[in-house]
Parts: structure tokens; sequence; C-alpha cells
């Protein structure tokens, strides 16, 4: 099973060291990773995907939290805990006078940014959650995708809705 | 003029070198003792200790340093703390980092390094050893600003003694030791992300004593934990009250004593057969500060196959990782025995009422005891048993590692805990005359053993040289069978006898070596001379080897082969 985790650690040299060196000297996987500051400038905030079943994402959580520079882990998919996520890409993508059009169309669609325009390439700027930016790679493939960049997941707690 | 110089005076009374703030520091957490070794980064430290109260060891290599630290550490219940020099001391302390990791001992390593401005310019005697210690230190810290040197040696010891212990690794540039900077040591620690559980959670301790109450084939299985929470005491008050068999684990040794008769002895790989069997039909596991380690649980589908299981200890990770625990409980373990015992008051379960499974226990025991027939060599079991009988027990007993270890784990009866010092995670060779050496410095007066290998004991043999100046009269049994005995029998066991490099052609005369370090030598070629040589050995105040000339062949039984289930022992 796949897991977003989130590390809410103190903000100090070497901590992204110990997270990643726990997770290659235990044997898990990291798949995706992002790090940022947050509000309080003395915490950054990890989002980890990573994949195991479930006696190994107990360790992974367990291991986290007995590092001393964590201060909270939340596995999202744990529980019911609400989330939302989004990760971004960046896509150059070729365009001809033949296709520009089936190009716009699907940026349309996506709402996604033309952010760099070339002679001969676009550069395409799509946020969403994985499935949707998968979905948009597949569409835009055939066009001839010269390059991708895609950043780590990053997530929130959704607000609890009002009755 | 004037005025100018009051104010320096003035400044210098309320401003410290660094390296005094840091001894000021191991002043206020009441070390003792530091064991350590000089060089370039660490000089001015070692300038500032000339003129201190503290005591320092000059150990022979840096891992000894940190090894008899550690031995300090177990023998005592304290913090042990060591003191190397940047790069090649660094790294060599690097072992014993991880040896004391994997026991869960608490202990501060102070380690010199280059100056701020040059680290990461691969300047000399440089290592990143914060990076290297990462994974087998509690946690570690680079010092880049000596106020806050004060706060983080607080956190160090702090860290390593609190919750489950662990060795912290504090690194110091050179540059930042020669800061001067007003001292004042914080009163209190706080850690935000930092706040070990100590009070076990009262609905699953009800749950836990509700099953202890109603089982009708209980074991405790104790370990590590219940030494370094000191909880004996309670230990064995509950497992007197309700007639509940112990089995330990080789970390536990001693935290429930060997000659009660409700002691089963150690578990596991080379347990005993009451011990091994009564775990495989036990109908409930209490396992107390004990990780179900592999060398214990064998074929972990077939640990404990009937039995509901709770877990006392500390240290989350340690639930569940390796067996699913039934009735988790975590917090300190004493303070988790106090609490049975407070709840079960006066009720008592009487060993009446436990008589049938007593009866089988007692079965198992008339069985298979630990055995061997002594023949014209003397056998390595026989000096142990030796050692406990001239010494009736009453010392502090360090091992190596491999049949020496297994040995003396087997045929020592263990009383009281803090007696028994052995690398039972790492299995590190060349622990044992450190670690002796530490706790021969904690307990100048106690007779420490270490009952060695023929191997292990030439990976710190130059320890010798601290023994002998500092008077320490450490006594080296070492068995010695002229081979990597442990490795033979995995050879003849499992590798169709083929001996590859695991037997020595060419031994150092450990007598003549003993006395060229200024030590004692003695040695036993036939049975009837290891008592003379005991007692010999016992009687002088000096740190003495005594050379045993063992059976080659001896294997250590009972044996599980690696991954069996723990109930498949190969006997005598
Ligand atoms: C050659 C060789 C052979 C070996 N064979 C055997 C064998 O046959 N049998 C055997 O038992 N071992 C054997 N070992 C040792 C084995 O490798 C492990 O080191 C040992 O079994 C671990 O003991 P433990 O479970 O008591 O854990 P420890 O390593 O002592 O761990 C302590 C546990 O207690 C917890 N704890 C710590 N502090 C507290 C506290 N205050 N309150 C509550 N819990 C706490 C920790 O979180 C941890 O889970 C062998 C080793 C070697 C080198
Ligand atoms: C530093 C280190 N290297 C290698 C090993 C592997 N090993 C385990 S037991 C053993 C043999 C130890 O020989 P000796 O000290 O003579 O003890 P014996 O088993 O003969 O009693 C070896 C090599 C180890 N545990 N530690
Ligand atoms: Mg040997």
């Amino acid at each position: 099973m796949r897991h977003t985790i989130s590390v809410l650690v103190d903000n100090k040299p070497g901590v992204l060291a110990r997270i990643a060196g726990l997770f290659s000297g235990r044997g898990f996987n990291i798949e995706s990773l992002s790090v940022n500051e947050t509000l309080d400038p003395t915490m950054s905030q990890m989002t980890i995907v990573t994949r195991g079943d479930d006696r190994v994402l107990e360790q992974i959580t367990k291991q986290l939290n007995k590092l001393i520079d964590v201060i909270k882990v939340i596995d999202y998919e744990k529980g019911s805990e609400n989330h939302i996520e989004r990760e971004l890409a960046l896509i150059k993508v070729a365009v001809t006078e033949k296709c520009r059009a089936e190009l716009l169309s699907i940026i349309e669609i996506f709402r996604c940014k033309v952010i760099d325009v070339g002679r001969s390439h676009y550069t395409v700027e799509v946020t969403g959650d994985e499935n949707k930016l998968n979905a948009i790679i597949e569409l835009l493939r055939p066009l001839g995708i010269r390059e991708i960049v895609r950043s780590g997941r990053v997530t929130l707690q959704r607000e609890t809705r009002v009755q | 003029m004037f005025f100018n110089s009051l104010v320096q005076t003035r400044e210098h009374q309320l401003k410290l070198k660094g390296a005094h703030i840091l001894l000021e520091c191991l002043k206020k957490e009441k070390v003792k003792a530091v064991f350590g070794y000089p060089g370039g980064s660490v000089l001015d430290i070692y300038h500032a200790l000339s003129e201190h109260s503290i005591k320092h060891v000059l150990v022979r290599h840096e891992q000894a340093a940190v090894h008899a630290a550690d031995g300090y550490a177990r023998a005592t219940g304290e913090v042990g703390v060591c003191l190397v020099t940047s790069g090649p001391g660094a790294t060599n302390t690097v072992t014993g980092i991880a040896t004391a990791y994997m026991d869960s001992i608490p202990l501060v390593i102070l380690t010199g390094q280059v100056p701020t401005a040059l680290i990461g310019n691969d300047a000399f005697q440089e290592a990143d050893i914060v990076g290297i210690t990462r994974p087998c230190t509690k946690h570690n810290y680079l010092v880049k600003n000596i106020a806050e040197l004060p706060r983080i040696m607080r956190e160090a010891f702090y860290i390593a003694r609190s919750g489950r212990p662990g060795p912290v690794l504090i690194d110091l540039p050179k540059d930042i030791i020669n800061q001067s900077a007003e001292f004042s040591y914080p009163e209190q620690v706080s850690i935000r992300s930092y706040k070990p559980t100590v009070k076990g959670n009262p609905r699953q301790i009800q749950r836990a004593l509700d099953e202890i109450m109603q089982a009708a084939k209980p074991v405790i299985y104790a370990g590590g934990g219940v030494v370094l929470s000191n909880a004996s005491p309670e230990l064995q008050r509950l497992a007197r009250q309700l007639s509940i068999p112990v089995t330990t684990t080789l970390m536990g040794l001693g935290c429930f004593p060997g000659t009660d008769p409700l002691c089963l002895g150690m578990l596991g790989m080379h347990g005993t057969f009451r011990a091994n069997m009564a775990v495989t039909h036990c109908d409930l596991l209490i396992a107390v500060g004990a990780r179900f380690d592999d060398r214990v649980t064998g074929d972990v589908r077939a640990f404990a196959p009937e039995a509901k299981i709770i877990h006392f200890d500390i240290d989350p990770t340690s639930i569940s990782k390796n067996i699913k625990v039934h009735i988790p409980v975590v917090g300190d373990c004493r303070e988790i025995l106090k609490d049975c015992l407070a709840a079960i008051g006066t009720k008592k379960i009487t060993r009446r009422a436990r008589a049938a499974w007593l009866a089988d226990i007692a079965e198992w025991k008339a069985g298979h005891t630990l055995d061997y027939t002594q023949g014209k060599a003397i056998k390595p079991q026989f000096v142990v048993e030796k050692l406990y009988e001239l010494t009736r027990g009453d010392c502090i007993v360090s091992t190596e590692v491999g049949q020496n270890q297994m040995w003396a784990a087997q045929y020592f009866q263990f009383d009281r805990p803090r007696r028994w010092l052995t690398s039972g995670g790492l299995g590190t060779m060349g622990y044992g005359l450190p670690a002796a050496l530490g706790a021969q410095v904690a307990f100048p007066k106690a007779t420490v053993v270490d009952i060695a290998g023929d191997g292990s004991i030439q990976m710190n043999i130059q320890e010798l040289a601290t023994v002998a100046q500092y008077n320490l009269p450490v006594k080296i049994a070492i068995l010695n069978n002229r081979c990597l005995g442990m490795v033979r029998q995995w050879q003849q066991l499992f590798y169709g006898k083929r001996y590859s490099h695991s037997t020595f052609e060419q031994h150092p005369d450990f007598v003549k070596l003993a006395e060229a370090y200024g030590a004692v030598g003695l040695r036993a070629t036939r049975p009837d001379e290891v008592e003379p040589v005991i007692r010999k050995a016992l009687a002088v105040k000096k740190p003495v080897i005594m050379d045993f000339v063992v059976e080659q062949e001896e294997c250590v039984y009972p044996m599980v082969p690696a991954g069996a289930p723990i109930s498949n022992m190969m006997l005598l």
C-alpha cells in the first residue's frame, strides 16, 4: 500500500539527512519527498510518499517519531484522516501547426498554464493530484514530450466539514 | 586606563573558556570518570583537564575508550563519558558507539573537530563524524556556537539516560572550544520533540493484568530493559507473588536471580531446554523490556505459538516489530511493574495452584540440564563453573564474543543485575577487556573477570597497558581453544566441517605477553590446574591473564540452527 506521510520536524541542519538515512538504512523506500519551512520558521514540514504493508508502515511512523528532531507524524492513509494533496509538473511539449489546437484544448480542459513559449516547444505548468498529472502526461505524450519535471507531493489536512 | 582593566577583570570572572565550560558541564552532570585519548583538536580540553578534578583514564585505543565508558555505564547505571580527538580518533570510536547503541547503553561521546571555518575543506584530521554516527547514535550534535554548549551538554546527558537509553555524540570544533562565554548550566531540559512515555496506560495495564491473573501457563520473558530501568526488585516480586517462571535474554541475565527455582535460564539460540520448551508451550508470554531479537525467537511463526503476548517496553518501535503483540504497554517497565503490583495488592497465586505448569517445567529441566563431560583436556565449561564457584558469584563478569560468551552465560549464575557486561546486539569481539576496565574504574574493590576467547582478546589486547598503569586488577580468563570457536562450530555443524580460516596456527605466548605489559600471566593445561590458577589470580592485586588451554572441538549446546523454531534444539 502507498501512503502519504506528513512529518513536522525541527528546522535544523542535518534533519533531512536523518530522515533520509532512516529510510535507506532500514530498507524503507521514498517515492517522493518535499520539504519546506512552515509558518513557524523553527519548524519544517516534510511530505513523504512511501510504500509498504501495514507492519512496515507501522515501523516507519514509529521510527520517524523516535527521531529526536521529529515533532509530529501523520499517516494520511490511516484512519479517516481527510486530506488534500497536490503535485506540480512542468512539461515541455512539442508544438506543431497540426497539433496546436489539440494542445490548447488539453491545456484548457486541465486548467493548466503555458509558462514558456518557444519556437517548437511550449512549457506547460500543471498542478493537481497524482492522477490528474498522470492523465495529462498520457494525453500529451503522443504530441511529443521533450522533458518533464515533477515536484514532490504536498498535503494539508482538510477542515472538518460544517454540518 | 584603570576603569578599562576593571571591566576586564569583571569579564574575566564571568567568562570561561569553552574547554572549561565543557568540564564544568561534566561536573554538573556528576561525571566521575572520563575515558579518552588526546590529539590536536582536543589539546585545549586536555590542557584544562590537567587542572580539573575529573578523573581521566588514558586508554590505548579510542574504541576501548568507548567500551570502557560502556562497561562503566552498565555496571553503575550512570552515563559513561569519553573524549577523543577529531578524524581518526573519532572514527576509531564507531565500533564502540554501535555496540552501545545496539544494547541501549547511555553514553556521551565528545569528539574534537577541526575549526569551524575549515569544516568541509578536507582539513587535516577532518572526518564528518556527525554524519558517520547518525545511524548508530540516539542523537548527535555539532556545536556551532559556544553559547549553546551548556544546553547541548544538558540535552545530551538527558537524551542518553532517559527513555530508551543510548549513546549521544557531541562534535566540538577547536575554535569553539577556544571561545569564551558566560557559563550557566540550564536547570531544566525541554525538547519539544522528545517526551518519552514513562507511565503505562492504566487501561492497558488492567487488560494485561486480567490476562496474567487467569493464565494457566504463563512465562515472563525479561530482557535488558529490566536492567536498564532497575526494575529487578519489582520483577521478582511479581514473579514470586504469582508463581510465574522467568526466562531472561542474554541482556537480561541477572535481572532475575539465576539460582531462583522459578528461573528458567536464558532462552533462544543457546538457551536452556526448559526455557525454550516453556516459551513454546506457554499460554501467556509476558515480555518485559525485551525486543524479540532473532537470536531469541528463531522462526517467528513457531515462537510462543499458543500464547497471548503482553509486552512492556518504553520504545514503541520494539513493539510488534518482529512478532504481533496482543497487549502492548508503552512505558518504563519499572513504573509499569509498580502499577501492576499496586493493582494486584495482596492477591497471590501459589506454587501449588500453579503445580501442573511447574511440573511440566521440572520435567523439561530434569530431561536436559546443561552438561559436559570432562576428559583429559580442560573443558571450557568447567573453567566457567570453577570461576563461579571460587568467586562465589560475587564479581562483575564481562565477556568477549563467541563460545566463551555463551558458556559464560550458561554456566555462571547471575543473582544480581549490572554484574554482567556483554555485547549482545552487535556481538563485538574485543569488548570484554575494555568493558572490564571501565567497570573496575567504577568499582576499584570489586573482582572483575573478563571471560575471553583467544581470538577476541587480541582485538583490544593493548588495554593491558591501561589496566597495568592504573593498577586495575582485572582478571582475564582466556578459554584458549586456538581457534575462532564459534565460527568453527558453525563450520562443523553447517558447512561440512570445512574449517576455512578459523584456526590459529600462531598465537602469542599469553603468559609472557601479560608479563611484558606488567600484568601477571598464568597457564593451565590440565583440569587439575584450573582451580590453583584461579585461586592464584584472585589472590593477587594486579591484572592477570589466565591462559586456559581448553578442548578445541567443544561446541556450545543446546543450539537452535538459525531461523529454526526454538523448540528444535540440537542437544549434547
Ligand atoms: C554469539 C551470540 C549469541 C547470542 N545468543 C543469544 C541467545 O541464545 N539468547 C539470547 O537471549 N540472546 C542471544 N544473543 C544476544 C542477542 O543478539 C540480543 O542482543 C539479545 O537477545 C537482546 O536482548 P533483549 O531482548 O533483552 O534486548 P536489549 O537489546 O537489551 O533491549 C532492551 C529492550 O528493552 C527496552 N527498554 C529499554 N529501557 C527500558 C525501560 N526503561 N523500560 C522498558 N523497556 C525498556 C528497549 O526498548 C528494548 O526493547 C546472542 C548474541 C551473540 C553475540
Ligand atoms: C569484531 C568481530 N569480528 C568478527 C566477528 C565474528 N565472530 C563471532 S564469534 C567469532 C569467534 C571468536 O573467537 P574467540 O574470541 O576465540 O572465541 P571462541 O568462540 O573461540 O570462544 C567471530 C570471528 C565478531 N563477532 N566480531
Ligand atoms: Mg577461541
